[in-house]
């Protein structure tokens, strides 16, 4: 029972405290009716944003649906860690058939649903990043022009997480993946033109796109909330943190989520027929080192020596995004107003967290495990 | 009722009386009258309720039909040839999940060189997917067999490809007797799948098996198409029964009773043959042939047993095996292992090349005489000095360019050299 507004600010995070809040305004994960959609047991990672992505988001479906929902997964770490024969931990109709079809499967049982009268039953597409941007991208793109009814989600985590950690369309420039190794002249992913699929969708003119990230779960699940209200194809693109393909540590991945959108790297907003509605404003503006410095893929920007021109355009890049979806708050100035003191020095650790994961750390070892094995 | 019909239009109209509720297609070449015509009835509400979706590839088109299917529709396409490769994983995943679509292949070569006429490497190439493979000899076994291909297809959870020659069938007009809608509709009940994307009993299709389970999956896809070999004849006595003609099953024989000579074939092609031996067997040649209307499952016993009691068995087929032989002939000495007839490997009839009664006869004469190598491959009219010509420009050591254009410029289909 809120007898007076809650802001942000006054939990010290950036999510309110659902305690605070009146029944009603509970987010779906605060809720005891959630439906655990994605029900525990898998054998996600620790600290994996993927089991979060779809948790919240499946979460948010079934409510809004009142649990008529189908889910069509793409071949991948979330297929992967939520099947392993005999076990399931999905608790919603759900098919897997291949890597690169999900939103060609998800169309097909939209269309046998339409055709058995059953449209109260909605539908779900999912995959990660390479199953989204790269091997499934002409089922997507086809599935947008025919504005079939499926709402697709992408856990993007930047890469080939479930393989080995391998470059994906979705690869930011300079990252560390296993081939795209800190080595030779340009060491890291190649800097390229990106393919922003959410913007791709836009330009598709589909009924609903947005962007968001597991760091605001509130947010996403609004997000999914609208996109079932309409008709037709939609499309959320969820920043989803991976801690093994990143070197990042597991209680990071809600820090990186949020710093992803606070340095504005990753524009959160939401478009309706090819129209940005609204853009979700970053809080406090940090720059992209904040964001770099706790992720083990983008160590070699900082050791043995600053490369300061790499993290320049890494900058610009994000400053461009900031400019272009205007994302900076009224009271905000283009500086870095909780600027950290090593904007372009060297990676400092914040009390008792280190920057790169201790070299006997779990995911230190795991990485060299997935890195030095064929798949 | 007895109509003159394009081969497509027979087929699309039978499909359409099966009642498909979900259509996924890409267009190619032959295929594409079927899906135009398909598209215009589910347009008129001819076939309704159907949801008939223009997807960007075949890849696409098949995995519609997965998705349509596990939701507990009755799911159809059609494609022939670079489709069928195209969609070539999905096809494993809808005969792994045991999903039953049903799929109108109107057989064209495979390339390079590109080459839109008929052969059967397409379907050939698919042959351990897992999908049962029927053959039309003509286009009223083509409307048969669909009707028939629903059936099976839902009865035992499997996908089902009706392979029809392309342009030979698909595009000739030809006298066809389509059932009517009550005739279907009492034959092919409605579709109950054994399972189904359903929010009242949610499920997971799809899931990961590894080596504890994978090899039981397998047999189990290995099973029922042996259970196949069953209901393929049963389903085509209840189809005689209804509609009061012969259509389908697993093999068929010609005038092979007292025959020393059999030739196997598969297809329109039986039509010609049936022609030879008719002609032959007015000189006292005894010759017979046996059509092979399934594929797969191979009729292992059916194909034995039809063919032990002759001295030699001639296998002409429209595709082969590269580096290796026949693939119909390798399925066919496999049915004879152990037994005394001579097989001879015939391919025939590749990109289109007409097998004409002509070279047939001087085929037959051929092996009759002693000149063909059993257990050897070879090519029906192959114009031997032209590959010689080519494969001495290759021993010449120069780059010699492309093949398929060089060969061409030798038989003055491009008139001369491009440089």
């Amino acid at each position: 029972m809120a007898e007076q507004q809650i802001k942000g600010y006054q939990t010290g995070t950036f999510v309110v405290g659902n305690r605070l809040l009146d029944p009603e305004q509970r987010s779906t994960q605060a809720r005891t009716e959630r439906s655990n959609t994605l029900t525990s047991g898998h054998r996600a990672c620790q600290g994996c944003g993927e089991a979060l992505g779809a948790r919240y988001t499946l979460d948010a479906a079934m409510r809004a649906t009142d649990g008529k929902l189908v889910a069509a997964n793409a071949t991948g770490c979330l297929e992967v860690f939520s099947t392993p024969y005999p076990e399931s931990s999905w608790q919603l109709p759900w098919i897997h058939s291949l890597f690169g079809n999900a939103p060609a499967v998800a169309a097909g049982v939209a269309a046998a649903l339409k055709a058995k009268g059953r449209e109260d039953v909605r539908v779900v597409g999912q995959a990660g990043d390479g199953g989204t941007v790269d091997i499934g991208f002409a089922c997507l793109s086809g599935m947008f022009e025919r504005n079939d009814d499926v709402l697709f989600v992408c856990y993007d985590n930047e890469g080939y997480m479930n393989t080995g950690v391998q470059r994906s369309g979705a690869t930011p420039p300079a990252a560390r993946t296993a081939n795209t190794k800190p080595v030779g002249p340009e060491p890291g992913n190649v800097f390229g033109q990106g393919k922003n699929v959410p913007l791709i969708a836009l330009a598709h003119e589909i009924p609903y796109v947005a962007t968001a990230t597991v760091a605001e779960p509130r947010d996403l699940e609004e997000k999914v909330e609208r996109a079932m209200e309409l008709r037709g194809a939609r499309y959320i693109h969820v920043f989803v943190p991976c801690p093994l393909g990143w070197g990042s540590a597991s209680e990071d991945t809600i820090r990186l989520a949020r710093l992803v959108k606070e340095t504005g790297i990753f524009p959160v907003f939401e478009a309706e027929k090819g129209e940005v509605t609204s853009v979700s404003k970053i809080r406090r503006h940090v720059p992209v080192t904040e964001y770099l410095k706790l992720q083990r893929r983008f160590a070699h920007l900082f050791k043995p020596e600053l490369n300061t021109g790499v993290i320049e355009r890494l900058q610009a890049g994000a400053d461009r995004n900031i400019e272009r979806f205007d994302l900076l708050a009224d009271d905000e100035g283009a500086e870095f107003p909780g600027e950290a003191t090593d904007q372009a020095g060297p990676p400092e650790s914040e009390p008792g967290r280190p920057v790169e994961p201790d070299a006997d750390s779990d995911v230190s070892s795991l990485l060299r495990e997935t890195h030095g094995k064929p798949r | 009722m007895l109509e003159q019909l394009e081969g497509s239009q027979a087929v699309a109209r039978a499909v359409g009386m099966c009642r498909p509720e979900v259509i996924a297609a890409y267009p190619i070449s032959p295929q594409t009258h079927i899906v135009e015509a398909l598209s215009d009835m589910v347009r008129t509400s001819d076939i309704d309720p159907c949801e008939y979706m223009m997807v960007e590839s075949e890849f696409a088109a098949m995995s519609a039909c997965i998705g349509a299917s596990a939701a507990g529709a009755r799911a159809y396409t059609a494609t022939a040839s670079q489709g069928l490769l195209f969609m070539a994983e999905a096809l494993y995943n809808a005969s792994g999940l045991g999903l039953p679509i049903v799929m109108t292949l109107a057989n064209r070569a495979i390339g390079a060189p590109i080459n839109i006429w008929n052969d059967h490497s397409d379907s050939m190439s698919q042959r351990d997917s897992g999908w049962i493979q029927l053959f039309a000899e003509t286009n009223q076994e083509a409307v048969d067999l669909h009707i028939q291909a629903f059936r099976l297809a839902e009865e035992l959870s499997l996908p089902v490809m009706v392979c029809m020659d392309g342009f030979i069938l698909t595009h000739a007009f030809e006298q066809v007797d389509l059932p009517s809608q009550d005739q279907v509709d009492d034959f092919l009940p409605s579709f109950k799948p054994r399972q189904m994307l359903d929010p009242a009993e949610p499920m997971t299709i799809g899931a990961m098996v590894g080596p504890e389970a994978f090899t039981e999956v397998k047999y189990l896809m290995h099973a029922k198409q042996l259970q196949a070999l069953d209901a393929i004849p049963e389903i085509a006595a209840d189809f005689t029964e209804g509609f009061g003609r012969e259509s389908g099953g697993l093999v068929r024989s010609y005038r092979a009773d007292d025959a020393e000579t059999i030739v196997v074939a598969l297809g329109s092609v039986l039509g010609t043959i049936e022609d030879v031996i008719d002609e032959l067997r007015e000189q006292g040649v005894k010759i017979g042939a046996l059509a092979i209307k399934c594929f797969r499952p191979w009729p292992i016993d059916e194909v034995r047993e039809a063919l032990v009691d002759a001295d030699r068995v001639i296998v002409i087929e429209k595709a082969f095996a590269v580096g290796a032989g026949g693939i119909v002939g390798q399925n066919v000495r496999l049915a004879l292992s152990g037994c005394e007839p001579t097989v001879f490997d015939i391919v025939a009839g590749l990109g289109g090349r007409p097998i004409t009664r002509k070279s047939l006869r001087s085929l037959f004469d051929e092996v009759f005489e002693g000149n063909i190598e059993p257990n050897r491959l070879h090519f029906l009219d192959l114009k031997k000095d032209v590959v010689e010509r080519e494969i001495g420009r290759t021993e010449n050591g120069r780059n010699p360019g492309p093949h398929a254009e060089n060969i061409l410029r030798d038989i003055g289909t491009v008139a001369s050299d491009s440089h």
